[in-house]
C-alpha cells in the first residue's frame, strides 16, 4: 500500500511540477495534467483505491479489465470516461440492462451502491477515470449528491 | 468488431497451418502424453464434439464471418483439418453428436442438423428445432448438453442469479425460501429427442438445486448422469465477519455429482466446504460458516477448490490412455476470477480416477499450462481459458479454450 501511495504521489507530483508536456510515467495512475487542473488529488485517489479494493475490485479486477462474458471491464470504455451523471447513476443504482462494450456483451448484473457515501463515490469514481490508462478527471462530492438527489 | 472480423478473414486460410510456426504456451502433460494444436484464433470456441470420422465440431460465442458452427475436417487424412464447414447463424455453448445428427445450442434453444451417411451435414441453413424458449436473463444462460442410451437429451439450464436473494448480487440482500428460479432455471432438464419443437414444459426436471451445471456428461460405465457444477461467489465480499480473503477464494468448493432422476444439489440454501466436507448453510439463508443445512440434498463425488469454474466434463470410456483412465473423469477448469486479491487459479484439465461409477484416488491436474503464467494474478492475462472437452474416435481427448479459440489434441504414446 505504502508503495501504491509512493508510486501515486511521484506521478501526480510530476504533474503538478508543471512539466505539461511530459507523458506522466507512473503505471498505476496516470493522472493528466488536464485532470490536475481540474484538481485531481492524491488523498482523493488514494481514498478511492480504497473503495475500489473494498467494493469493485472482486468483480471489475485489480487492473480494472473485468471478466470476459461477465464483468465488463473500466478501461477505455465511454461508460467510465463519459457522461459523469451516467457514470455516477451506475453506482447508485447499479446495473442489469444489457452492456455492450467494445462489441462485447457482458451478463453479471452490477448491484446498487447507495450504501456508500458521497464523498466515497466521489473517491472511488475519481480512482476508477484517472487509473488503468483512463484520464478523465475528478467526480466532486457534490456532482455525487446532485444525482443523489434526483432518485 | 469490424475491425475484429477483418483480422479474423486475413487470418482464417491460415488457421491450421500457422499454429506450429508460432511461439506457444507448452502444455504440461504426464509422461507418455503429448498435444497437438489443431485449431487456432476462434475465438470464443465453447463445447466442442468430435464425430466418428474424425471431424471437430466447435460451437462458437461469438460469431466468426458471420457464424457459430465450425467444422474442421482431415480431407487428404495428413493429419491436419484444413477443411473449413461454417454454418449456424447464432452464439453459443452446448454442442453433440447422437444417433445421426448434430445437436447445438444458443441459449434458448437446442437445435440439431441431420448427418447422412458420409457424415455431412445435409441442410446446414435449416436446423430442426428440438427445444424452445428456455430461459434466458444472459447470467449463467449456457444451455450443455448430453445423452443418454435411451434417447434422452439433458439439458442444464443455469440459474440467472448467484445465490437466489431478493435482489441478486445485493449485499445484505436476503435469500428466498422458497426459491422461485428453481421452477424453470437452477437444473437439468431431460427431453426427448424423438420429438421436435418442444418447450419446458414438454420436459422433465431431471434435477435440481444447481447452479450451472456447465459440465455434463453421461457415464456408460454405470449409466449415469454427472454433472461439475459452478459454486456461488462473494463469501467474503458479503460476509467479510465470517470469512477472511483466503477462505473467500477456497470457498465455495465447485462439484463434481453424479445425479440421479429427482436429486436436489442444494442450492441455493446450501454450498459444499471441501475442507469439512460438509454441506454448510449459505449465509443467506441463517448460515454462520458451520451450520449445516439441506439434508436432503445429495453430497458431490468430489469437492474442489473454489470458483476454478468447471466447463466441462468428460467421462472417459477410450482405449487409447492407459487404464487407470478408463472410465475416469476429465474436467475443465476455466480458471477463476472471484479469488481477486489472492491469485486466480484452474486453467487446466483435471483427472478424476473412477471405477464403478465412484472416485478411486485423489483427483490430479492432467493438462496444465494453459494460461502461458503462473501464478495467474490477472485475469486477463492468462492466455487460454479451457472451457470444451471431446473424444475422438481413436480414444484421443481434444480441449477448447475459449480466450482466443485454439482447440488441442492430446494422444498417449507408450
Amino acid at each position: 500500500m505504502m508503495k501504491l501511495i509512493l508510486v501515486l504521489f511521484c506521478s501526480i507530483a510530476a504533474d503538478f511540477s508543471g512539466s505539461a508536456q511530459t507523458k506522466p510515467s507512473g503505471k498505476q495512475f496516470k493522472a493528466s495534467t488536464s485532470s490536475a487542473k481540474q484538481g485531481l488529488s492524491i488523498l482523493q485517489m488514494s481514498n478511492g483505491k480504497k473503495v475500489y479494493d473494498l467494493y469493485c475490485q472482486a468483480c471489475h479486477q485489480a487492473d480494472g479489465n473485468g471478466v470476459p462474458r461477465l464483468n465488463p471491464p473500466l478501461t477505455g470504455t465511454v461508460y467510465v470516461n463519459g457522461s459523469k451523471t451516467r457514470l455516477i447513476d451506475i453506482v447508485l443504482n447499479g446495473l442489469s440492462d444489457p452492456i455492450e462494450i467494445n462489441g462485447e456483451e457482458y451478463n453479471n448484473p452490477m448491484a446498487a451502491h447507495d450504501f456508500l457515501t458521497d464523498q466515497q463515490i466521489a473517491d472511488v469514481l475519481t480512482y476508477v477515470r484517472n487509473s488503468f490508462g483512463n484520464k478523465s478527471g475528478p467526480i466532486t462530492e457534490q456532482e455525487v449528491k446532485k444525482q443523489r438527489a434526483k432518485k | 468488431m469490424k475491425k475484429y472480423l477483418l483480422g479474423v478473414l486475413g487470418f482464417l486460410p491460415l488457421l491450421s497451418v500457422s499454429a506450429q510456426k508460432q511461439p506457444e504456451v507448452p502444455i504440461k502433460l504426464p509422461a507418455g502424453f503429448s498435444s497437438q494444436i489443431v485449431a487456432s484464433n476462434f475465438g470464443r470456441v465453447r463445447h466442442i464434439a468430435v464425430n466418428t470420422n474424425g471431424d471437430l465440431y466447435m460451437k462458437l460465442d461469438r460469431l466468426v464471418n458471420g457464424k457459430g458452427i465450425y467444422r474442421l475436417r482431415d480431407k487428404n487424412k495428413d493429419g491436419i483439418m484444413e477443411d473449413t464447414l461454417a454454418f449456424g447463424n447464432y452464439t453459443g455453448t452446448g454442442i453433440g453428436i447422437y444417433k445421426g445428427y448434430l445437436y447445438a445450442t444458443s441459449d434458448e434453444t437446442v437445435y440439431r442438423y441431420q448427418l447422412d451417411t458420409n457424415q455431412d451435414i445435409v441442410n446446414p441453413d435449416k436446423p430442426e428445432i428440438v427445444v424452445e424458449g428456455l430461459l434466458n436473463l444472459r447470467q449463467h444462460a449456457s444451455k450443455s448438453i448430453t445423452f443418454d442410451k435411451a434417447g434422452n437429451i439433458y439439458v442444464n439450464i443455469g440459474a440467472p442469479s448467484n445465490v437466489c436473494q431478493e435482489k441478486d448480487r445485493q449485499k445484505g440482500s436476503p435469500g428466498m425460501t422458497p426459491c422461485p428460479i428453481l421452477e424453470t432455471a437452477g437444473g437439468i432438464w431431460q427431453f426427448s429427442t424423438a420429438k421436435l419443437n418442444q418447450k419446458l414444459a414438454d420436459g422433465v426436471r431431471y434435477a435440481t438445486g444447481m447452479r450451472n451445471a456447465l459440465g455434463i456428461d453421461w457415464n456408460h460405465e454405470v449409466d449415469d448422469l454427472y454433472a461439475t457444477i459452478h459454486g456461488r461467489d462473494m463469501l467474503f465480499q458479503y460476509f467479510p465477519e465470517m470469512y477472511d480473503q483466503k477462505k473467500g477464494a477456497e470457498l465455495p468448493s465447485e462439484t463434481f455429482y453424479r445425479v440421479k432422476k429427482g436429486d436436489d444439489c442444494g442450492w441455493p440454501f446450501v454450498y459444499w466446504d471441501h475442507f469439512q466436507n460438509k454441506k454448510i448453510l449459505s449465509p443467506e439463508y441463517g448460515g454462520d460458516g458451520k451450520k449445516e443445512g439441506a439434508p436432503n440434498a445429495i453430497s458431490p463425488l468430489v469437492g474442489f477448490p473454489g470458483h476454478m469454474a468447471p466447463n466441462a466434463l468428460l467421462m472417459y470410456n477410450g482405449n487409447q490412455f492407459p487404464a487407470k483412465y478408463k472410465h475416469g473423469a476429465f474436467i475443465a477448469f476455466h480458471g477463476s476470477w472471484n479469488r481477486t486479491p489472492e491469485p486466480q487459479e484452474g486453467f487446466y484439465v483435471v483427472f478424476v480416477p473412477m471405477k464403478n461409477g465412484m472416485p478411486t484416488g485423489n483427483w490430479e491436474v492432467f493438462a496444465d499450462g494453459f494460461s502461458g503464467m503462473s501464478p495467474v494474478t490477472n485475469l486477463s492475462a492468462a492466455k487460454h481459458r479451457p472451457t470444451g472437452l471431446a473424444m475422438g474416435p481413436d480414444g484421443a481427448i481434444y480441449v477448447s479454450d475459449d480466450k482466443v479459440g485454439y482447440v488441442w489434441k492430446i494422444s498417449y504414446k507408450p
